[in-house]
């Protein structure tokens, strides 16, 4: 932890609609991580970062939607999302939304208080140590918004390498797009399933029978996808290995909780 | 506009490439042969992200000061005894060339790899005013004999299998004999030289593209890997030059250093095999070389982009980086994009150059994984003006309906969340329930597009929020 970091970081988790809508565990695997490293974790009210508003020309709602999500987090000593892509569009354009002098220092001060999941962990954190075991072989698949726009690479990998057990296969052209792309996908979905099925091809081709990324959009595509392709290959996401949750129920799989 | 514009059917085009076989190999074979040399031949250069950043300082000043570049590099020509001509538009650009063709009474004219040629769709218009256009560059020859637009800026032809190409070859060279081996790509190229050479000698009038042109010294230059472009522009009465405004770079120095990010970016080459200079007409002493040299300088809607959000695109130098980077380039093809621009470049400049009504799926049909932007050497950031195209959309109301009904419904609860967690908590328990106990769904109405191509995962059936709250609940009693 470095010299600024408060003996208790109090964080405000956003845990993006999707985990919010579609996999709650994934936010629950967050805060565990979160609480695990020393922070206290609270959740303020929240819908959407915006993204799909910014990503399809509609400034007026993704400038309306960021000043929500400023508003809401400004009491906290930083914001951490589980997402590569959710964090990527918070920390690198909200700044870009704003005309206002006031607002522009508003987002400025909530981009540098906010980071991705493993950035945070193992950036500000500096995380050594993770409570978890998993017996098994998993693949990591670099989701792009967090590879290109936040530089997250080996920060998931470093983590993964703690959990007792676990290996990491890499596969071929790892930082190739999955497809997903947001709205992309179901705009152009013949295009984006054909992007798919490359990922799923060398996904299938490390014999890892499970393969692990820092967003559900991604995450959701690419188990669709291989569901569909009638695949035998789990997916979850990196929080839930890194929290010891790697033997519940994977995307896609019957959940009776 | 005498090409046929497809833009607008991009859809269909993309879904017609998906089902095209040999396109799908040959794409396969592009990622394979582009993307391992670039990175191999960036990563041997330990300057070359500094020489990034020259690159695209060095336009961005060209730019600022364009009409200064471009007065100064035609007085340059006309010293050196060549000729300027401006043409605001393609028919403008068409004119001009065509006029210097009869002038000269030109039967045949040869001519280098120009994107230029195929925006102002020249080869058409010099055939409809009899003056047969030969293409010389290999990938531009085949798909001329093809009738085909290009599919790729640097590499024209990459669309087509090795096996296509002997097909064209037996069908038009019927002068050849029918049981001649053509297994070989070299053998092929031999066919072609050994055609092409009788053109080179017969034409009256050479006409290129041009990487750059040097303000300092009136010069346009041309890379090739062929040396096609020297035989082109040496051997006949006159050389046109087409060239873009953009091209204009102040000094011979700034071409240089945007020669060093040109060739790594494109083929993975330290340098082209053929970069040629040329500086005006022939001169007395001069051993070779074209009678008169002519520059037909084309703005056709470049200089309305100039202190507009999509100034930073003509900074572009046509590596092609970014299309052999795209994941929907490599998947769909260049034809898919309907007219001469494709990929992500073509995304963005395609829109000015034919409208944003034709060309409203391009910078759409993106992920904006953003990969286009960190292997483009200029460092233009492509997504960001995909992005900018479709604000316009956005606010001229020229978003598919259906699209822009979701687009405000889901804005209209995200931006009210008092209403938007209970209907949230009601729609992730209505999906669980369509899903009966099963992991996932393989159909939902009014999804199509997802699970046209995949299984969506059945919901928890309830929020993570409503869960935290939950949570935080039954932590607080356990700790009274």
């Amino acid at each position: 932890m470095n010299s600024q970091t408060p003996a208790q970081p109090r964080v405000g988790l956003f845990v993006t609609c999707l985990v919010d809508l579609m996999r709650p565990r994934v936010g629950f695997a967050a805060a565990k991580l979160l609480e695990d490293a020393g922070c206290s974790v609270e959740v303020p009210r929240q819908t959407c970062c915006g993204q799909p508003a910014f990503n399809a020309g509609d400034r007026a709602t993704a400038r309306d939607l960021a000043r929500q999500v400023i508003e809401a987090f400004e009491p906290y000593d930083y914001v951490v999302v589980p997402s590569g892509s959710c964090a990527g569009m918070m920390k690198t354009h909200y700044v870009e939304l704003f005309d206002d002098a006031e607002w522009q220092a508003r987002a400025g001060r909530f981009s540098a208080r906010t980071f991705e999941l493993t950035s945070f962990l193992v950036d500000v954190l500096k995380v050594e140590r993770i409570q978890a075991i998993y017996e098994g072989t998993v693949t990591y698949h670099d989701g792009c918004a967090g590879l290109r726009e936040l530089g997250i690479k080996d920060q998931p990998r470093k983590l993964l390498s703690h959990v007792v057990g676990l290996t990491l296969a890499e596969m071929a052209d790892t930082e190739a797009c999955c497809g997903f792309g947001g709205a992309f996908s179901v705009k152009y979905p013949e295009i984006s399933a054909a992007i798919a099925d490359r990922k799923t091809a060398n996904i299938a081709a490390t014999g890892a029978p499970m393969v692990v990324a820092g967003d559900l959009g991604c995450l959701m595509h690419i188990a669709g996808r291989m569901q569909r392709e009638g695949r035998q290959v789990q997916a979850r996401h990196v929080a839930e290995m890194l929290a010891g949750m790697g033997h519940e129920p994977a995307i896609g799989e019957p959940d009776r909780s | 506009m005498a090409v046929r514009i497809t833009s607008p059917a991009f859809k269909a085009n993309a879904r017609q490439a998906l089902a095209d076989a040999p396109l799908q190999t040959s794409m396969r074979n592009l990622e394979a042969n582009f993307i391992g040399r670039r990175r191999a031949a960036t990563e041997r250069l330990p300057e070359f992200e500094a020489l990034r950043d020259a690159a695209r300082d060095i336009k961005d000043h060209t730019l600022a000061h364009l009409d200064l570049y471009l007065t100064a590099f035609e007085d340059k020509v006309v010293q050196a005894g060549g000729h300027v001509h401006w043409a605001a538009t393609a028919e403008d650009a068409r004119t001009i060339v065509l006029d210097i063709c009869k002038r000269l009474g030109a039967r045949t004219a040869t001519k280098g790899k120009s994107m230029i040629s195929e925006e102002i769709a020249l080869n058409e218009h010099l055939e409809q005013n009899g003056v047969t256009p030969v293409e010389t560059d290999l990938g531009e020859y085949i798909i001329q004999l093809r009738g085909e637009m290009p599919s790729h800026i640097i590499a024209p032809a990459v669309h087509l299998t090795r096996e296509q190409v002997e097909a064209d070859f037996r069908r038009v060279h019927t002068h050849l004999p029918k049981e001649r081996n053509l297994d070989e790509a070299a053998t092929m190229l031999a066919e072609a030289r050994g055609i092409l050479r009788e053109r080179f000698l017969a034409a009256d009038v050479g006409i290129t593209g041009a990487n750059f042109l040097i303000a300092e010294t009136g010069t346009s230059v041309i890379v090739t890997n062929e040396g096609n472009g020297d035989l082109t522009q040496t051997l006949p009465k006159a050389h046109i030059v087409l060239a873009s405004i953009e091209k204009v770079v102040p000094t011979l120095e700034d071409a240089t250093t945007l020669l060093r990010v040109l060739a790594r970016s494109a083929t993975g080459q330290e340098q082209a095999v053929y970069t040629t200079f040329s500086t005006g007409p022939r001169r007395a002493a001069d051993p070779d070389g074209p009678g008169e040299y002519h520059v037909v300088l084309l703005d056709n809607g470049r200089s309305r982009m100039l202190g507009t959000p999509f100034q930073p695109m003509l900074r572009c130098i046509r590596c092609g980086a970014c299309f052999n980077h795209c994941p929907v380039y490599q998947r769909v093809g260049g034809h898919a994009y309907g007219w001469v621009y494709g990929g992500p470049m073509g995304a963005v400049l395609t829109p000015t150059l034919i409208g944003i009504h034709q060309a409203g799926h391009l910078p759409n049909a993106s992920t904006f994984c953003g990969r286009c932007e960190e292997v483009c050497p200029m460092r233009i950031p492509l997504p960001k003006m995909m992005r900018h195209w479709r604000e316009r959309q956005f606010e001229k109301s020229q978003m598919p309906l259906a699209e822009r009904y979701a687009l405000d419904a889901w804005a209209y609860f995200a931006r009210r969340g008092w209403l938007y967690r209970p209907a949230s908590r009601l729609g992730v328990a209505l999906l669980r329930l369509l899903a009966f106990g099963r992991g996932r769904l393989r159909w939902l109405p009014f999804a199509g597009g997802w699970t046209s191509q995949r299984d969506l995962p059945a919901p928890a059936g309830t929020t993570f929020q409503a869960a935290w709250k939950q949570h935080v609940k039954a932590r607080r009693r356990a700790a009274r």
